[in-house]
């Protein structure tokens, strides 16, 4: 198989969708945070964390999606600890972020390892299985590729759309927009930016959880340590790629997947020349171009780690 | 003086407290716990080199972290610096057999300083040209430059004597750093990491350049005011705290190891910066951040054989202790200003 | 809710706005003393008076951006709640702020829709709002296209945006702040029919400026404002430039106490220098001995004249000498070698470094200097030596050489950095508003030592909002409007009534400059 017929593999297009999920997921998350002027560093930690968590309670004997919603609801919290410090005392964004990251990432081992003592194999658990859909499952190629995915993936590509709608379309979104652009400005015209930017903390946080617990409930099948693999930090520099918009963030998350997946295809063909590791560099690097060459362009929330003090005229 | 050691301490035992609680999560009293720690971090002659010894290299990128941050450098990027001088150090190693000592080892410093300096100069040019924010783009090369590492020493590097994971060539018995203590660990990094400590204390409050580099870091434009070079300021300063970073990967390959392999560092890098935060950013704070950090961590090992509390604890307990500090901070700071 | 408020029941002849007895301190600064006024159904009222006279904080409590210390405000008969904005826009209050308050990222629909629906509706009516919009903007003709971004539109759109923002939300009593600042003539020509459109459609008007001719042409009535109390009342019919003029910088202008100056050779000089898009063609010289007053209101190029002369930006055009040599443009290093004192417009944010101590302060322009430096090393004690010289010499009080700067009130901290300009005996000293937001003592401190300088020799180049002070220091005055200069006039050959036209640009010797 050469290089282009990798293009043409339902096995590559699957494998877009599922790598793209914790992405598409952590990158909403991040947006979420940073449209409404909060820059949420925690997210390598709570996507840690959440994968835990996630694999934690299903290991104790719950259906997949209590251990999703238990995702949800510790990256709620790990965001009201952030908001409590970045929106509430005015802190550092970039340090109470990093912060949270490595306190989430650490707590997250020390609680696995205390549920689970080291073992020769990590123990497993049976992960979400792949949902064929009546209709679509009988179009050639895209069905099978759509076949293929779990009930994750389509919630994230549903999450995209709904916050798309959401951020543009409700009054809800034009004060969470407000909020990260001018929240002065908002605080005249009736809306509350602190507690707007909690809210969207807590939300952007959980669903940067729900990325981690894709990794364990469905890519994988079990937790080990370092599974996230700077994702997190992909998302945030995707949320720049993005320029703030869910639908673009969609795509820049599936064209990363795109990218990641073709490498681990490459390999097998290139294997031999070309060294496994600069295949693995490919999607770093491309986040700090991506970075570049969206700096100079994005239309940045303004207020984004303004720290907002009520009354200061 | 005492205001300013009042953060830290309250940070450490906020941190103790919330740690305390975990601990009892795992059917252990907290008080056993961290007394455990403590004597296996200083029970012993060998337990106290082996804390010396952890120390270390947190020292260093401890110190590299705090020279940043000052400056409002955001340097996430020290486990990558520290990784690629210890790769220099393999490489270069390799040319100086039969070199005298004397001359092998400060060169090899200087060769893993430089590594590191130049990785973080990268991002540090494109914040300046292009406004893009350091804390992504250092994150990120840390992940490259480890890909890099492996890279290296499963190929051009690589050691065709060792068996199993993969190794670079190890550096030459001239490179090794002497030891501080007979059969133990205890190597005369721990004495350039603390010369080192004095070293950027007397050039951050003694020097010009420290004057300025803390100006710009307060207040960069009333810095510009006074006439103080921006960029150049940033510049040095950030090739300064990449050096101590890549230095530290030097050392610990010189002084511990002797060879570099893609697990050389626990996450050294990162546990630098709450390190520095700890310390809040002072020179001579950082030793003792980071020995109060290599306490717990080799503490905890010994302290799980006994107890059967994950070792994670300690990461745990220094990460909790980052978010105290800055609350500590908020509350200490209020106070002060007017 | 905003939008509803409007619809309160009240006396149809009663005043629609009453303020009594309005009193408000800031610190050591009585912003507003005792102020009283009213405004009537369909009338336009300005508000006049020089900078810092205490309009902008009078309406800001209207609006309830701050509370007032004394005084009520009463709008179409009810006591309004002080401190919230939301209480004043139920009320139908409405206020253009001088420095927009819009989302520059944003479209002008999302701008003024912003915090006008319940926040849980599943969907915007955007169609609704557009229509409405639409139907305010047309009826008082401010159209802007609703779905520009704000980013995109020039300042007299923006400050549509604003109006409109205000309109949507049902104001019937519109303030604006200084309308006209940032507007170019045309623009104001086609605000100010608005306002009469507005006047002609029920709304009542307050507006604050400084600018005579526009105060005469838009208001019914002018109230004047001076140091924090109402000094006069009158009928824009009934008065004219000349008589506004004297009453807004009041009829004591005391004859300054400066001895006759000798002025000696020509110390800096410029021609023709333009920077950016913000100075055009400058022209003016400044001789050893004098003391040169630049007067202005702000935001019409201080600031970079500002930080052109003391070292921070670059001209793109002319010429610019020190000396008899080019002036070192972007190099603060060869201006403080060369002698040249620098007292910044923002104390704050570049006069002083608020964290670091006095001595730092003090000393870090020229620590490379000896004896502040040896071999690359700080000479803490040398500089510690120095600063208590300089405390001592100036009077700075509140702390000594290794308290933190800030902890200093604004006062010192200014007398600090006037100190540290005047230590070297400068041959050129510029101070821009070097007595901006200080208490009287203060001033008088500063005064004194700017006239000191002045007198030892040096050339002094003031820049400055306030005439009392301008007229009082300086042996000639240009003012400065829209980025250019006008020609300088000798202060003994000035009055109020001159001074005060030559600041809203209109010409004084047959040359016009844009208002």
């Amino acid at each position: 198989m050469d290089i282009i017929e990798i293009l043409a593999t339902t096995g590559l297009w699957a494998a877009v969708l599922r790598i793209a999920t914790p992405l598409i997921f952590g990158t909403l998350g991040a947006l979420l945070c940073e449209r409404a002027g909060v820059l949420n560093l925690g997210i390598e930690g709570i996507m840690t964390f959440g994968a835990m968590i996630g694999w934690l309670t299903v290991f104790q004997g719950a259906d997949l999606w209590t251990g999703v919603a238990a995702a949800f609801a510790a990256g709620m919290v790990f965001g009201l600890l952030h908001a409590g410090m970045t929106v509430n005392l005015g802190l550092s964004q970039h340090v109470t972020g990093l912060g949270i990251t490595l306190f989430a990432s650490s707590v997250a081992y020390y609680l696995f390892r205390l549920a689970v003592p080291v073992a020769g194999t990590p123990p497993t658990i049976e992960p979400f299985a792949p949902i064929a859909v009546p209709l679509l499952s009988s179009v050639p190629f895209l069905g099978v590729v759509l076949s293929s995915q779990t009930a994750p993936t389509w919630l994230a590509v549903f999450t995209a759309l709904i916050m798309g709608w959401v951020l543009f379309r409700t009054p809800l979104g034009l004060a969470i927009r407000m909020s990260g652009e001018n929240p002065e400005a908002a605080e005249a015209q009736g809306v509350d930016p602190v507690r707007i930017r909690i809210g969207c903390v807590m939300v952007g946080s959980g669903l940067m959880a729900v990325g981690g617990a894709f990794l364990t409930l469905s890519a994988f099948n079990s937790f080990f340590p370092t599974m996230v693999q700077g994702r997190g930090w992909v998302c945030i520099a995707l949320v720049v790629f993005a320029s703030w918009r869910p639908g673009r963030a969609l795509f820049g998350a599936l064209l990363f997947a795109l990218f990641d997946a073709y490498q681990l295809r490459l390999q097998t063909v290139l294997g031999g020349v070309v060294p496994y590791q600069l295949f693995l560099m490919v999607p770093y690097v491309l986040s700090i171009v991506a970075l570049v060459v969206m700096a100079r362009r994005a239309r940045v929330p303004q207020a984004l780690m303004k720290p907002y003090i009520k009354g200061e005229r | 003086m005492w205001l300013a050691l009042a953060a830290p301490l309250m940070a450490v035992l906020g941190a103790m407290i919330l740690s305390a609680g975990l601990i009892r999560l795992a059917g252990v009293p907290a008080l056993d716990a961290f007394g455990e720690i403590l004597s296996n971090a200083f029970g012993s002659r060998l337990a106290i080199t082996e804390t010396l010894t952890r120390a270390t290299p947190l020292m260093l990128t401890g110190l590299a972290a705090a020279v940043a941050f000052r400056a409002r450098i955001w340097n996430i990027g020290a486990e990558g610096q520290l990784y690629i001088g210890a790769l220099t150090v393999a490489a270069l190693g390799t040319t100086m057999t039969g070199w005298p000592a004397a001359m092998a080892i400060p060169m090899l410093m200087l060769g893993g300083a430089l590594a590191g300096a130049l990785l973080l100069l990268l991002p540090l040019l494109l914040r300046l040209r292009f406004g893009v924010d350091e804390v992504v783009t250092t994150l990120l090369l840390n992940f490259i430059a480890v890909l890099f590492v492996s890279l290296m020493i499963e190929g051009a590097l690589k050691d065709p004597m060792a068996f199993g994971w993969p190794q670079s060539m190890p550096v030459p018995i001239e490179a090794e750093l002497p030891k501080l203590v007979e059969r133990t660990r205890l190597h005369i990094g721990l004495l350039i990491a603390i010369v080192l400590a004095v070293l950027v204390y007397v050039l951050q409050s003694r020097t010009l350049f420290g004057l300025r580099s803390r100006a710009v870091g307060l207040n960069p434009d009333g810095a510009r005011f006074a006439g103080v070079a921006i960029g150049r300021t940033l510049i040095v300063t950030g090739c300064l705290s990449g050096a101590l970073a890549g230095l530290a990967g030097a050392i610990e390959v010189m002084g511990v190891k002797g060879y570099v392999t893609t697990d050389l560092s626990p996450g050294y890098g990162y546990t630098g910066i709450l390190v520095a935060m700890l310390a809040a950013l002072h020179p001579l704070g950082v030793v003792a951040a980071s020995l109060f950090a290599a306490t717990l961590f080799v503490g905890a090992d010994g302290m799980s054989r006994a107890l059967g509390v994950p070792t994670y604890i300690a990461d745990v307990t220094v990460a909790l202790s980052l978010l105290t500090m800055l609350v500590a901070l908020f509350f200490t700071q209020y106070r002060v200003r007017r | 809710m905003p939008g509803i408020g409007s619809g309160v029941e009240f006396e149809a002849d009663g005043p629609v706005l009453e303020l009594t007895g309005i009193t408000k301190r800031f610190g050591e600064t009585l912003a507003n003393d005792g102020i009283s006024l009213t405004l009537a159904r369909g009338e336009v009222l300005a508000l006049l008076g020089e900078n810092g006279a205490g309009k902008t904080t009078l309406m800001s409590i209207l609006f309830g951006h701050y509370t007032p210390d004394a005084g009520t405000v009463r709008v179409k008969g009810r006591t309004l709640a002080p401190g919230r904005p939301r209480a004043a826009i139920a009320a139908g209050v409405g206020m253009v702020h001088q420095h927009f308050s819009l989302a520059a990222n944003l479209s002008v629909l999302e701008n003024v829709m912003t915090g006008t629906e319940s926040l849980w509706s599943w969907r915007s009516a955007r169609a609704d709002a557009r229509r409405r919009l639409d139907h305010i903007a047309t009826r008082f003709g401010l159209q802007v296209a609703p779905d520009a971004l704000v980013a995109d539109l020039s300042v007299g759109e923006r400050q549509r945006v604003e109006i409109l923002k205000a309109l949507y939300n049902d104001a019937d009593i519109l303030i604006l702040d200084e309308p006209t600042a940032v507007l170019t003539d045309q623009e104001a020509e086609r605000l100010f029919a608005t306002l009469r459109d507005m006047r002609a459609q029920g709304l009542s008007i307050v507006f604050i400026s400084h600018k005579l001719d526009q105060v005469l042409a838009a208001a019914d009535r002018i109230t004047v404002i001076r140091g924090g109390r109402v000094v006069a009342e009158r009928q824009a019919a009934a008065t004219d430039k000349a008589e506004l003029a004297e009453l807004m910088v009041g009829r004591t202008i005391e004859r300054p106490v400066r001895a006759a100056s000798c002025p000696g050779a020509t110390v800096l000089q410029a021609r023709g220098v333009s920077v950016d898009t913000v100075l055009h063609e400058l022209d003016f010289s400044l001789r050893a001995g004098e003391l040169l007053g630049i007067i202005g209101v702000s935001g019409n190029g201080q600031s970079a004249l500002g930080q052109l002369l003391c070292g921070v930006r670059r001209a793109r055009a002319g010429t610019l000498t020190l000396f008899d040599a080019p002036f070192p443009q972007g190099d603060v290093d060869a201006l403080v070698t060369l002698g040249v004192g620098r007292v910044p417009e923002d104390r704050g944010s570049d006069g002083a470094i608020a964290d670091m101590s006095v001595w730092e302060n003090a000393v870090l322009e020229r620590a490379s200097h000896p004896p502040f430096q040896r071999a690359g090393f700080v000479q803490a004690d040398a500089a510690r030596r120095h600063a208590a010289e300089l405390i001592e010499r100036f009077n700075v009080r509140g702390g000594g050489p290794d308290h933190r700067i800030q902890l200093l009130s604004g006062g010192n901290i200014q007398k600090l950095i006037l100190g540290r300009s005047l230590v070297g005996e400068p041959r050129l000293l510029i101070a821009a508003q070097p007595t901006r937001g200080l208490d009287e003592g203060a001033i008088a401190a500063v005064h004194e030592r700017l006239l000191e300088a002045r007198a030892n020799g040096a050339a002094v180049l003031l820049i400055s909002e306030d005439l009392d002070e301008v007229m009082r220091l300086s042996d000639r005055i240009q003012a400065i409007v829209k980025g250019r200069l006008s020609d300088s006039i000798d202060t003994g050959q000035a009055d109020a009534r001159t001074l005060g036209l030559m600041m809203s640009g209109a010409s004084i010797d047959g040359v016009t400059h844009a208002v």
